[in-house]
Parts: structure tokens; C-alpha cells; sequence
């Protein structure tokens, strides 16, 4: 069996513009005057139908819009991609199809419509839950916006995630368990709560390396709101299952799953990452970055890919243990003792579980609580050969 | 064969900096001996070390042929010697093989320690000298200052100094001229028996060992069977020429002259220097005085980062060894670094300078350990053994008293700084012998444990001076003190590399200072480490990395798994760098930096 079938198979569209470039945001997006809709249309069909050409037979458990602010796209577009997928793969009876969209009074309007489309999970990017906050983060929407885009989507919708990011500047701890149990109030049994972190090339980089980014935690008051975080979620019955993602049993993304479970994905759009298994060797594919230049390389060459890459076993022995590791249910040691062609390094596991960062059980190797909160080392220290 | 009254051999004397090489290149240019078009700066100095830090580590020699004013054509044979402390040896021995020295002192910066050195060897060898002030063309020259003080510290006549711009060329045939009126021909008898000196020998990739000769007395001949009286091996001599500086076959030299020649000698480590060459049959019946072989004084261990190198490693250092015998090396195994060699080394410099042509003549990444002295160990047994490296200290109850060797250090500042100096001297245990004044420089003379000097003493010295001390330094004597091994326990666990050995007045601070910069060399780890310095099982100070508690990205998508792997394989890699200490990696920069002392 192919090792992909552990984790499954999913299809993520990139939709790559925003109406506004988010100052810590380092994802492939840009803002542009005008998106000519059709023509972005015909060239995700055609990245669709080149894929599925690649992996007949498939079937897809899960559709993931990202971007970017797929919000932005016309729903007749989300409807034409969905229709696709389904025509050219085969779409599963049970298939969860998530899109992410800007909790503002714009886009709410159209959710109905994605909905419509075959939409059945809205991942809402509210942030934070304070004006003052919002402006800072470079959000366009205010808090009284989200609060009727939540309802809005709730209304018409089963399965709605909010975003959150903490530990933004001069934020408290109280001030965030505050925040928290208020999104907690408006959710629906999905959080995604994330820890702000500078990235390289963003505008908030820029701005902390000039000292214009005062009051971000240290590393002891962002290790305590972490911990706050997973305290206040366990107790609202929503405990982590991976690192920043939080859910009511049952309400985990799926899509998101099949990425730590290490399976299949086919990427579509302006730098979308997919991992396809063909002929029994995993490729890694990416897209062209830039808008134009994927498309004119789809309408042009057929493909927007800008590279495919062969992965090695022991490289995706790496990639199944950086991304298992992220999760509550951890990584399988059979799984990854075939992949590396080794087993996990017992001794080091040890080592490590004895400082409590680590467990072992029922086959499976799982990051503590405060293993988790250091899972980069962790990472380096079990996936070095012995 | 050149007539005895047409030969000069001369040497110069100079601090580092004051223009030695320059002017043996004007020396060089001038007379024609090197074409235009082939001339380079620091003609010389042909490594590219010396180059690169204006210093020679090798002597070297050139013969020039001068038409003096007088109408006749003399040869003047230039011994070029370092000036650094480390090859005093080279000097001692470059001085008994020629009858002059040009003292070279800069005009700007009057005399220095190491030129103070360098002269009372040239005087001790019976050199007359001839004062040349250089740099005469800069505005900041003092001739006349200069002038008083070479007499006043030297205590030379500094009258007839001879002002020179080696930069322009100014006074460089005043020079010339000065050596053939000024110097002495060397004495010698062409018809006794061979007997010539041993001044240097090198190896040549193409010719193989390359011998330097003064001869004293007799003629030595191409083809001649030859006798090195010291060693008794026996050769023939396949060549024989002079250097110009690069060599020109010639068919004999007399008394008097300076050349060199191959005789298939396999090692540089066969031949003695100062051993006396005399012809195998009918050779001479006295040998010349010889030296004293140098003696390493420095050691430390020199490990490859990569374990994988120690082949590599072995073979560079067989290779380096085989030019310089002044360089010890044996295998050594150390816990914390694997498997590497410990090095004894003239001094400091020449722990740098072999250590950078490890490093990039033969690509090799190198870990280098903590310079350390040799201690003689007086054991209770009566037994007295050396002690290259502190983590071979035998338990103390079996030791009686331990001797370290003392230095008679010279130090010339600007009174300025005088003060900055003599705390920086009582600090690393320095007793004072001298102070004098000369202008408004002094000359302080300290008695000091070289184990205090050998780390960073001349770093300290020249940051406390702003650089405008000089130093020189000559070993006096071992003494007994108060010493002890002092441990670095890393996470409870001892780490050879870091031992040292130290006074037991001083224990206490020493190990606080390296715990705290052990703290901020050492990364923080998913667990905190304690880090104890310890004499025996008793722990003298302590210090705690705390624990690392957050290191994790917030986001991992889909399209982050290939960013994320490739990251690690950089994070792997980066360990690399790191040595592995029980569970606590320690990056290789921290066994030196954790042994600076203050910074």
C-alpha cells in the first residue's frame, strides 16, 4: 500500500489576492485593481484537469480554498472548481470543503452563494477580537463587522472556524484568556489560534528590526500564553489537536489532517505545494509564485508547476515526523520505521521522554504538553540519523 | 670563490613594522640582484602567512653584488630573520653566521622590545652595528630623539645613524656603502680543513631538503662527500649554489660565503641546525659550539570538526612537520573532541601560524584547544614528569609540588599607559624586576608565569596600550607555586577540553569567569545545565543555563513541508558544529572563548 493512503487525499486551490497585503502576513498573496474572474477560472480548470489526468481514480475527501482571501473569488468560480473536481476526480459522499474568507460585511453577503456552490465549512480570519488590534494587524474589518460575519456565516452554515492571532504587542495574558473566552463564546467548535510571529520579509519584520514593534512577549510570557491557551480551550472542550488548531471531537479540519497525517495532495494555483504519489515515489510539486506568471505558464505551457522534486524515503520519513509531530494522535513508528528505512531512535526518544517532552504509546510517538512547546528541537533531535 | 675582504655578511635588526623588509627589498632592488619586472613586495617573505601579516617566520637569505665607490665589487650575503619573539632560535642562530646587523628603527616610533631582543643577540653573537632610522621622510620623524634613546637604552653610539626612507629609497645607497666601510670581512683560512655551519635546511618539493651554509673554514665543492659532524650521516653534495634569492648553481664556496645545497637528505628532522659540515675524508677535528635545539613551549590540541578529517589531519601535520622541526605533535584522545593530536609550538605565534596553514593549505576545519604550558610534576615517588595537558593531571596525593616556567618580559609603553600595564602584570601574577625610563617611554621588566601569558596576555596588552606597547618575552626558569587543575563540569559531566591548569589563589575567580561566559557560549537546551568549575571534587563556582521553553512554529500547512525540511537539514547541519557532551552539544568556538579572560 502506497504510504500516502494513511493520511489520505485532498485538493487545495490558492486564490492569491487580497485587498490588502496584512503586515505580518509571509503567504503568497497580492493585491491587485482588478482580477479578470473568467479567465482565472479557465486556468484552474485546466490545472485541474491536468492533475487528475495524473492520479485517475482518486477520490477526493477534502477541497481546501486558501489564499490570499478566496472570499474574494466569485462564488460562480468556487462553483465551476468544485463542479470540476468532482467531474474529473471522484468526490467523496462525505467530502468537506472548506473556504477561508475575511469576516467583513462585503464578503458576507456572498456566503450564502459559496455555500450554494458546495462550501460546507467557512474558515473565518476574525484575528482579534479588539479595534485597536485589528488596525495594527492591518485588518480591514472591526470587530462589530466579524460579529455579524459570524453570525451570518453560522447562519447559513454547520461547520464555521474562527482564526485568532496572540501575543500581539502589549497584550496581556489576562487580556487574552479575556479575548479567548469570548471567541470561544462565538464559536461553533473550531478555533485556530495563532501565535504571532515575526516572519522573514514581512512588513512587521521590517518594523521590529527599526524597534517599531515594541511590547511583543518574551519568550517566558509567550510560553504562558500558550499554556493559558491550551488551559482555557481543554476546559471549553475544545483541547488542541495540533499545535495552534483547537476543536470540539469531531470538528478537526480534515483537510488540514491530511497534511500532518503526511498524505496526498494536489495543489492548485499560484505557489500551491502538492505532494502526489506516482508510480510509488512521493513528488513534491509547486507552483509559480507570481499571479501572472503561473498563469500566463498554464494558458502558455499548460502547467503552472515551477518544479517537481522526487522525494527521497528519508526525506519523506522527515517530512511525515516534522508534520505528525504537530498532532495530538503523534507519529505511527511502523509508518515511519518504513519510510526512514530505520526505526525511531529509541535511546534519543528516551532521553527525551525523561525530560517529559516525549511519549511512547500503543505504537505511536506523541510531544508532550511541554514537549509541544518545543517541537522545532525535538524535530532536529529525532530526525538525525544514528 | 669570492676574496675574504670583498665578502660582507650582514643581518637586520628591526621591529615588527619598522621597515625591515622594505629595506631589504630597496637593498635588493638597487643592486640589480632581482629584475625590475620580477620584483614584489617582501621579496623575502615568501609565504603567504608572512605576506599577509607583514611578519617573517622563516630566515632567509639573499647574496648581492654591490660595486662599491671604492671601485671593487664586494658580495653581500643578507640574512633575513624574524622578529618575533617565537624564532628567537632562528635569529640566535642567523646571527652566529654573519659579522653585522643594520639596526632598523623607525624614526616616528623610536625603539621597541622586540628590537631590544633582536639587538642584544646581534651584540652577543660580536656584531658591529649600524644604526639606520627609517621612515626619516614622515612628518612625525624624530631623528635626533631617536638618536639619544637607541644610546640611552641600547647604549650603542647612534651618531653616525644613517637616515633612510625605505618607502622612497631615500639613503638606501648610504647604506650600502655603509656595510662595506662600516662591517667587518669575514676571517677564515681557505686551505684548512671543511668546516662550515649548519644555519637552516627546509624542504623542497622539487629538490628535497635544502641545506643553508656559512662556511668558516676550507672550500666546499659540488660532488664533494661530506660529514655532519654532530649527526655523523654522510652525503654527497648533488648541488651547490647561492641565492639570489632564488638559487644559482655555483661551483665551490670559500670562507666566508653563505649558500646552500642538496645532498638527497630525506627529512628536514635529519639535520641539525648549528651542527658543524665537514668534508668525510680529511675533514676538521673541532666542531663549531652547535645550539641548543628550539624546545616547544606551547602546546595544545589541534582536533578536526569533522571526525572524518583526522586521516586528513594526520597527513597535513606528517607533511608541515617535515619543514619544521621546531614542531612536536603526538596523537592524543580526548572525550569531549575524539581523536586529534596534541601540539607543542615555539609560542604562540607559531601555534598560529601552523594552525593557519593547516587550515588553508591543506582545507582542513580545525577545533584548537586551550594553549597550556608545560608543568613539571614533582611526584612523591621522586619521579619527574612533564605535564603537556592539563587533563592528564594525576590525582594530587601522588604529586609533591609542581614548577612552572617563568618569563623575564619586556615591555616598552608610553608613560601613559604605564599604569594600565603594571595592573595588567600583578594581575596575571607578575612579579616586577625593572622599571626605566626613556623619554617619555618606559621599559618595564616583569617576571611572569608563561601560563599567564600564553592565552591572551599580548591581546590584553595591546588593547589596555591601544597598541602602543611592545613586548618581548625570553623563558627564565621553572618555579615551584601554588597550582592546580581546575574542571569544567558540564551537566555534571567533566569536559577535558576545558581543564586548566591555574593558581590556587586565582582558582575561584578564573572558574567564575569561564561558568558565566560557559553560560552565554553555551546555547540554551531543552533542559537547563548546570556549570560548575571544580579542584578536586570540590566545586569553586556555578552557574545555570536555564532551560530553553519555546521553540515551535505556529503554522504548518501543506505548503510548508518543504521549507520546514529543508530548514532542518540546515539545523542538522549546524549541529554539526556543535560537540556532543553527554546530552549537551557545546559549539567548538567555546574551548577558546571560554577561556578569555577579561573581555
Amino acid at each position: 500500500m502506497d504510504d500516502w493512503r494513511h493520511g489520505g487525499f485532498g485538493v487545495y486551490v490558492h486564490w492569491p489576492f487580497c485587498a490588502a497585503k496584512c503586515p505580518y502576513c509571509d503567504f503568497n498573496s497580492h493585491v491587485a485593481a482588478t482580477v479578470d474572474q473568467d479567465r482565472w477560472r479557465r486556468a484552474l480548470l485546466a490545472e485541474i484537469d491536468r492533475l487528475a489526468a495524473e492520479t485517475p481514480g482518486r477520490v477526493v475527501e477534502t477541497v481546501f480554498f486558501g489564499g490570499g482571501t478566496p472570499s474574494l473569488m466569485d462564488p460562480s468560480v468556487t462553483a465551476a472548481v468544485i463542479a470540476r473536481i468532482g467531474a474529473r476526480w471522484q468526490m467523496a459522499p462525505d467530502v468537506e470543503i472548506t473556504l477561508e474568507a475575511n469576516p467583513g460585511s462585503v464578503e458576507a453577503g456572498r456566503f450564502r452563494d459559496y455555500i450554494g456552490a458546495g462550501v460546507n465549512r467557512l474558515s473565518l480570519g476574525v484575528q482579534a477580537l479588539d479595534d485597536a488590534d485589528l488596525k495594527r494587524l492591518g485588518r480591514i474589518h472591526d470587530v462589530a463587522e466579524a460579529r455579524r460575519a459570524i453570525a451570518i456565516a453560522q447562519s447559513v452554515c454547520d461547520r464555521v472556524s474562527l482564526d485568532l492571532i496572540y501575543a500581539r504587542q502589549n497584550q496581556t495574558p489576562e487580556a487574552w484568556a479575556a479575548e479567548l473566552h469570548a471567541a470561544l463564546r462565538l464559536s461553533q467548535g473550531h478555533l485556530s489560534l495563532y501565535q504571532l510571529t515575526i516572519e522573514d520579509g514581512t512588513t512587521f519584520a521590517k518594523r521590529a528590526r527599526a524597534g517599531q514593534l515594541p511590547g511583543l512577549p518574551d519568550e517566558d510570557r509567550g510560553t504562558d500564553m500558550y499554556l493559558i491557551t491550551n488551559e482555557i480551550c481543554d476546559e471549553a472542550g475544545l483541547p488542541a489537536y495540533e499545535i495552534s488548531n483547537h476543536a470540539a471531537p469531531g470538528q478537526e479540519c480534515r483537510h488540514n489532517m491530511i497534511y500532518w497525517r503526511y498524505g496526498d495532495y494536489a495543489g492548485i494555483g499560484p505557489g500551491a505545494h502538492g505532494r502526489m504519489t506516482l508510480g510509488g515515489q512521493r513528488h513534491a510539486t509547486a507552483g509559480h509564485r507570481a499571479p501572472a506568471l503561473w498563469l500566463q505558464a498554464v494558458e502558455e505551457q499548460g502547467s503552472g508547476e515551477v518544479s517537481r522534486e522526487t522525494l527521497r524515503r528519508a526525506e519523506e520519513a522527515e517530512e511525515y515526523l516534522l508534520m505528525a509531530l504537530r498532532t495530538r494522535e503523534g507519529v505511527d513508528a511502523d509508518r515511519y520505521a518504513a519510510l526512514a528505512g530505520h526505526p525511531l531512535p529509541r535511546a534519543r526518544i528516551d532521553d527525551l521522554s525523561e525530560f517529559g517532552l516525549l511519549e511512547m504509546h500503543d505504537g505511536r510517538l506523541r510531544a508532550t504538553r511541554d514537549g509541544r512547546l518545543l517541537l522545532n528541537r525535538l524535530i532536529v533531535e529525532l530526525s538525525e540519523t544514528p | 670563490m669570492t676574496e675574504l675582504d670583498r665578502i660582507r655578511n650582514f643581518s637586520i635588526v628591526a621591529h615588527i613594522d619598522h621597515g625591515k623588509s622594505t629595506l631589504a627589498d630597496r637593498l635588493i632592488q638597487l643592486t640589480g640582484t632581482v629584475a625590475e619586472r620580477d620584483m614584489k613586495a617582501q621579496l623575502l617573505d615568501s609565504m603567504d602567512i608572512e605576506r599577509e601579516r607583514g611578519i617573517t617566520i622563516k630566515a632567509n637569505t639573499v647574496r648581492i653584488e654591490y660595486p662599491a665607490k671604492d671601485g671593487h665589487t664586494y658580495v653581500l650575503n643578507l640574512i633575513d630573520t624574524p622578529g618575533h619573539v617565537d624564532f628567537a632560535y632562528e635569529v640566535s642562530r642567523s646571527m652566529r653566521a654573519v659579522e653585522g646587523s643594520l639596526l632598523v628603527v623607525d624614526a616616528t616610533q623610536g625603539v621597541e622590545a622586540q628590537t631590544l631582543a633582536n639587538v642584544y643577540q646581534a651584540i652577543d653573537a660580536g656584531h658591529e652595528i649600524v644604526p639606520v632610522l627609517n621612515k626619516i621622510d614622515l612628518p612625525a620623524a624624530e631623528p635626533d630623539r631617536i638618536k639619544e634613546q637607541i644610546e640611552d637604552v641600547i647604549g650603542i653610539d647612534a651618531q653616525d645613524a644613517i637616515p633612510i626612507s625605505a618607502k622612497t629609497g631615500l639613503g638606501i645607497p648610504d647604506v650600502l656603502e655603509a656595510i662595506v666601510q662600516r662591517l667587518p670581512a669575514p676571517k677564515g683560512r681557505r686551505d684548512a680543513p671543511l668546516k662550515a655551519m649548519l644555519v637552516d635546511s627546509w624542504y623542497d618539493i622539487y629538490l628535497g631538503v635544502v641545506v643553508m651554509i656559512r662556511v668558516m673554514d676550507g672550500v666546499i665543492r659540488k660532488g664533494d662527500r661530506i660529514k655532519m659532524m654532530q649527526t655523523g650521516a654522510l652525503y654527497g653534495i648533488d648541488k651547490l649554489a647561492v641565492l639570489k634569492p632564488q638559487m644559482v648553481d655555483i661551483a665551490e664556496l670559500g670562507p666566508g660565503e653563505i649558500g646552500v645545497f642538496t645532498a638527497s637528505i630525506k627529512q628536514v628532522r635529519d639535520t641539525r641546525v648549528g651542527d658543524t659540515i665537514t668534508h668525510e675524508k680529511k675533514g676538521c677535528d673541532t666542531p663549531l659550539p652547535g645550539f641548543k635545539p628550539a624546545q616547544p613551549v606551547v602546546f595544545c590540541g589541534l582536533f578536526p570538526v569533522d571526525a572524518n578529517d583526522f586521516d586528513a589531519l594526520r597527513d597535513a601535520i606528517e607533511k608541515l612537520a617535515l619543514n619544521d622541526a621546531s614542531f612536536s605533535y603526538e596523537m592524543e584522545t580526548s572525550a569531549a573532541l575524539g581523536f586529534g593530536f596534541r601540539c607543542g609550538f615555539l609560542g604562540l605565534l607559531h601555534l598560529e601560524v601552523v594552525r593557519d596553514r593547516l587550515e588553508r593549505e591543506y582545507d582542513l576545519d580545525l577545533i584548537t584547544t586551550a594553549p597550556s604550558v608545560v608543568f613539571k610534576l614533582f611526584m612523591r615517588d621522586g619521579e619527574v614528569r612533564e605535564l603537556h595537558n592539563p587533563a592528564d593531571m594525576p590525582d594530587l596525593t601522588l604529586v609533591d609540588h609542581i614548577e612552572e616556567p617563568r618569563i623575564k618580559a619586556t615591555i616598552m609603553v608610553p608613560d601613559d599607559f604605564l599604569g594600565d600595564v603594571l595592573k595588567l602584570c600583578q594581575d596575571r601574577r607578575g612579579l616586577q624586576v625593572d622599571l626605566t625610563y626613556a623619554g617619555s617611554r618606559a621599559m618595564v621588566v616583569y617576571d611572569l608565569p608563561l601560563a599567564e601569558v600564553v592565552f591572551d596576555f599580548y591581546d590584553r596588552l595591546k588593547s589596555v596600550t591601544k597598541g602602543y606597547a611592545s613586548f618581548d618575552y625570553q623563558i627564565s626558569e621553572y618555579r615551584q607555586d601554588n597550582l592546580v587543575k581546575m574542571s569544567i563540569l558540564v551537566n555534571d559531566e567533566p569536559v577535558d577540553a576545558l581543564a586548566i591548569m591555574v593558581h590556587r589563589d586565582r582558582a575561584e575567580a578564573r572558574g567564575r569567569v569561564m561558568c558565566e561566559k560557559l553560560k552565554d557560549l553555551i546555547p540554551r537546551h531543552m533542559f537547563k545545565i548546570p556549570i560548575q568549575a571544580a579542584i578536586g571534587g570540590r566545586v569553586i563556582a556555578r552557574e545555570t543555563i536555564a532551560a530553553l521553553r519555546k521553540d515551535v512554529t505556529a503554522k504548518c500547512y501543506g505548503g510548508d513541508a518543504t521549507r520546514k525540511r529543508k530548514l532542518l537539514d540546515k539545523q542538522k547541519a549546524g549541529k554539526k558544529k556543535m560537540r556532543q557532551f553527554g546530552k549537551v552539544e557545546i559549539p567548538q568556538t567555546a574551548f577558546i572563548s571560554a577561556l578569555k579572560m577579561d573581555s
